[in-house]
């Protein structure tokens, strides 16, 4: 049975792969069909928009929010201000949404956060099992395997195992603590800050910061360092 | 509803499949689905509970072989026939009906620009008293409703502690099927990895979960 079902989630898998595949083919060769959901938000979008529903210009401006103005160099940039400014950084574990407005960042997923410090005795890290909740303003929106079945049902049975597989050393005296966000509470992880950083600045800091480690699936790593 | 959405320590779904560089969407219509969808939303037929459980009823086999966005998509429309926004047969020629009514947009470029939240009312509601208190040892409840709930199954008949009250929150298992708001309050609740999993994990670790008043009972 378990064969059975990795066979059919791969196969599921490949016929996304190639769906992705053909729709790309499409942007470049016109001749070729687009996928089928492809034609099917086609017809939905000018369906809406006929029956004015819709706005294509608010649409152009979702994506263009999220594909440029919205992602995860806002949740680093919250992350260096709280390793170089202890103020900050308290206000930020005290209430985070006032603080991540602090620095500008305020839209939906993220009215109401929580964010969770990692230090030498604990390690966080953040998943959705239900669905795929995640802090949007600070991190824009989730990746693919954030979202996977693989993921979701791993988080929370095998976390250690999950950190592994994404290379990241937690010792055995470490507690893992895990987040299942099951209500509309968003979280964010706050990072170790690297050892040797100290002279950086913080827009240094920042471009050190990855999405993965503010999920909690990696470690910042020091520019020398490698994982 | 025990459906697959309820993924929490299921086993054997295969590797973590990590893309370098990933684009925010793939394909084009990803994003517009992801826009329309907002769209739709902002016009308030229906709520994000309503929106989740909607997600939840595909089929299993359909909801497993889809990708992020095809589940949006179906969702979507969906919805749409669900709440009288288009009819079947405009879904099906993709052209509105004679005499159909013409409505004005929503979510316009200029809301796009300015909008800030999604609109979730605030937690701090000092008319609803909390049920359980910081600390507090609690048991979420052994449960199974056939709608929507957000007590994933792996939590239920668990012993956990309190650690935060997070204030007053619509309550989801009443709010998805439009039967009230029901708000109270939701409580960041540990649970001991071995409380869940048993000896095999780490004398450690923990799994925090937001868990709703109604979810939980005096352990």
């Amino acid at each position: 049975m378990d064969s059975t079902r990795r066979t059919f989630l791969t196969s599921a898998g490949a016929v996304a792969a190639q769906n992705v595949t053909h729709a790309q083919d499409h942007e470049h060769d016109h001749q070729a069909i687009p996928s089928d959901p492809a034609l099917r938000v086609k017809a939905l979008e000018s369906l809406l928009v006929e029956k004015g529903y819709v706005d294509p210009a608010g649409l152009d401006a979702l994506v263009d929010r999220f594909e440029h103005k919205v992602g995860p160099r806002n949740g680093a940039r919250v992350v260096a201000r709280a390793w170089v400014d202890a103020g900050y950084k308290k206000r930020l574990l005290a209430d985070a949404p006032s603080a991540i407005a602090e620095l500008g960042y305020t839209s939906g997923q993220g009215e109401h956060m929580l964010v969770v410090e990692n230090g030498p005795k604990v390690h966080n890290l953040v998943v959705c099992t239900l669905c795929s909740c995640y802090p949007w303003p600070v991190l824009g929106l989730p990746p693919v395997w954030y979202k996977s079945a693989a993921y979701r049902s791993r988080a929370v049975i095998d976390p250690r195992g999950v950190l592994r597989e994404f290379g990241t050393q937690v010792d055995e005296g470490v507690e893992v603590h895990v987040w299942d966000s099951t209500a509309e509470l968003r979280y964010l992880v706050l990072p170790e800050r690297p050892a040797g950083t100290e002279k950086l600045s913080e827009v240094e800091l920042a471009a050190l910061v990855t999405r993965d480690a503010m999920v909690g699936v990696t470690k910042v790593t020091s520019p020398g360092e490698k994982t | 509803m025990n459906g697959v959405h309820d993924m929490g320590g299921l086993q054997d779904m295969g590797p973590i499949n990590r893309e370098k560089n990933e684009p925010v969407f793939h394909v084009a219509w990803e994003g517009r689905i992801y826009a329309i969808n907002a769209s739709l939303r902002a016009m308030g037929k229906w709520n994000i509970d309503a929106w989740r459980h909607q997600i939840e009823l595909l089929p299993p086999a359909d909801y497993l072989r889809m990708t992020y966005y095809e589940r949006w998509l179906n969702v979507n429309e969906q919805l749409a026939v669900k709440h009288g926004l288009v009819t079947p047969t405009e879904l099906a020629t993709g052209a509105p009906e004679r005499g159909s009514a013409k409505a004005a947009p929503v979510l316009t470029a200029a809301i796009v620009a300015r909008r800030l939240g999604r609109g979730i009312p605030s937690s701090h509601d000092p008319k609803v008293p909390p049920q359980f208190k910081v600390r507090q040892r609690v048991r979420a409840r052994n449960m199974n409703p056939t709608g929507h709930t957000r007590l994933p199954r792996y939590a239920r008949g668990k012993l956990g502690i309190i650690t935060r009250d997070h204030g007053v929150y619509t309550f989801p298992d009443t709010n998805a099927h439009f039967q009230g708001e029901k708000r109270q309050h939701v409580y960041s609740v540990r649970f001991s990895a071995r409380d869940l999993w048993g000896e095999h994990a780490s004398p450690r670790d923990s799994v925090h979960l937001d868990m709703w008043d109604d979810y939980l009972e005096h352990a």
